[in-house]
């Protein structure tokens, strides 16, 4: 015991790791400074720009073909599914490398940023319209037979009664798509998009930095969730409505 | 006036598969009149609510609202529902809104009011129904009485000439089945005609102007409130309803 509280601490190897460390992380501010984060930014830029392209056009696409399936005609209802089937069931791998490097060849050309768009569009619906579904057919029957019987039509019933109940119940499905979405829009990469990740990978492979550069990639990814994320607690706090959506709704006075 | 009924209904059929539900049933409602179909459960009542408003297709019969065949009107049928009121026995209240925004959602989508307008003919509906003081509780914070009394303002709100009450009282307890009862009496008194389903027996005498007695799908006698309940018809038919006995 006494030999061991005795022993003395080696101060000078831990201070001199410490004094090593700092003074490499010092060295390095340039570069992060200079280069990474500025590369970084731009990236940040690009990947804020397709996800928030993305995600109304893929709501509201997924919107159109979950009301199709559930409420359609038979022939639109089987194209809707036909359309799930095929953009749900395609790699956003394969999707991308048909937009960008196929279509130019039936004389359809995009472009990078355009060919990430689309594809992630048609996949991000896809995903969605099965959350969306599961909401609308959610909805007790009863709540559009009431609809019609006061002389709305089957659209307005879906409308104003069904499709703002099914909303509140796919919220968590269709946020956890956004999510994914700010999260595989990284796939853009592969059509020259220089978006987050692309552009951490130029950096990391010029300046031999991958550890920095993805670390900072990964934590801008983190950043970015979480933002996300609290901003859907406070939508579904927001939109809560007693017996509707499962966080408690207050008692609004409207007007 | 009273020559041309408010609704006249025709040699109506409807069938599920083999099951005939609705075996050509006829009848008649003049303005004013309250018309109560009693009966075993199973026996086509409900359906035969929903085959007059068209929320279920007949296979066969017609429909005349004020005169007009209503059954292959195509889209004019949404301004015929209109004109039909309909509660159902388990409120059907649109979860997502305020009490006085389910009066007010069909005034404004479908009979086109500005908001303001609309706004104040809800709450007209909902002190008629003596629901005022809940207009901005939402369905999911409503008794089961209450919720019934604003499925009624809905309806009402639309002006229809006739009300459907499909069970309206079946889903309560007793002291909620009076309330209700309560609010169907005072509309009955004004002259609102009514179509009612039930299986409140003691309601349906004194509600009634002519009690129908529906049994596998076809009216088997029908009349005053003052014969039916002894009639031997229902005597027999009485057996098999079991919980007839009111509260």
């Amino acid at each position: 015991m006494d030999n061991l509280t005795n022993t003395p601490v080696p101060l000078d190897g831990l201070s001199g790791f410490f004094q090593g460390a700092l003074d490499s992380f010092i060295s390095q501010i340039p570069f992060w400074q200079d280069i990474l984060l500025p590369a970084l930014w731009n990236g940040l830029l690009v990947t804020m720009q397709l996800v928030i392209m993305t995600a109304p056009f893929g709501f509201l696409l997924g919107l159109l073909v979950a009301v199709s399936r559930v409420y359609g005609p038979k022939p639109v209802k089987w194209l809707a599914q036909l359309y799930v089937i095929f953009f749900r069931g395609c790699p956003l791998l394969v999707l991308l490398f048909i937009l960008y490097f196929g279509l130019p060849s039936i004389g359809i050309v995009l472009g990078s940023f355009m060919s990430a768009l689309v594809g992630f569009i048609l996949c991000n619906s896809a995903y969605n319209s099965e959350y969306l579904r599961g909401g609308l057919q959610s909805i007790k029957r009863g709540q559009l037979l009431a609809a019609r019987s006061l002389g709305m039509t089957k659209a307005q019933g879906v409308l104003y009664v069904v499709v703002p109940q099914a909303l509140r119940r796919a919220l968590p499905g269709v946020s956890n798509e956004f999510i994914y979405l700010i999260k595989y829009s990284s796939l853009a990469y592969v059509v020259a998009v220089i978006e987050l990740t692309g552009a951490a990978k130029i950096i990391a492979s010029k300046y031999f930095m991958f550890f920095e550069a993805f670390a900072a990639v990964g934590v801008f990814y983190l950043v970015l969730v979480t933002i996300t994320t609290l901003g859907v607690h406070w939508l579904e706090k927001k939109y809560a409505i007693p017996g509707v959506s499962g966080v408690d709704g207050k008692v609004t006075k409207e007007h | 006036m009273s020559d041309v009924p408010i609704l006249k209904v025709e040699n109506l059929c409807k069938s599920y598969g083999d099951l005939e539900v609705l075996k050509s049933v006829s009848f008649e409602v003049h303005k004013g009149e309250k018309k109560v179909f009693v009966g075993p459960s199973g026996t086509g009542k409900s359906t035969l609510l929903r085959c007059i408003n068209q929320l279920t297709l007949p296979d066969s019969g017609f429909v005349y609202l004020n005169g007009e065949e209503i059954v292959h009107s195509g889209k004019k049928i949404n301004a015929y529902r209109q004109k039909m009121g309909m509660v159902f026995q388990n409120f059907n209240l649109f979860d997502h809104l305020t009490a006085v925004r389910n009066v007010e959602l069909a005034l404004l989508k479908v009979k086109k009011m500005d908001k303001k307008s609309a706004r104040e003919k809800a709450m007209y509906e909902l002190e008629q129904v003596g629901m005022a003081d809940r207009a901005y509780f939402y369905p999911a914070q409503l008794s089961g009485g209450q919720a019934q009394r604003v499925s009624i303002a809905r309806a009402l709100a639309m002006d229809p000439e006739v009300m459907l009450f499909d069970e309206s009282t079946s889903a309560l307890d007793p002291e909620l089945k009076r309330e209700v009862m309560e609010v169907m009496r005072t509309l009955a008194a004004q002259g609102m005609t009514c179509i009612v389903v039930t299986h409140e027996m003691k309601f349906a005498t004194s509600f009634a102007t002519e009690i129908y007695l529906m049994e596998k799908g076809e009216i088997v006698e029908h009349g005053p409130p003052s014969e039916i309940p002894t009639s031997p018809n229902f005597v027999k038919t009485r057996a098999f309803m079991g919980s007839y006995a009111d509260e």
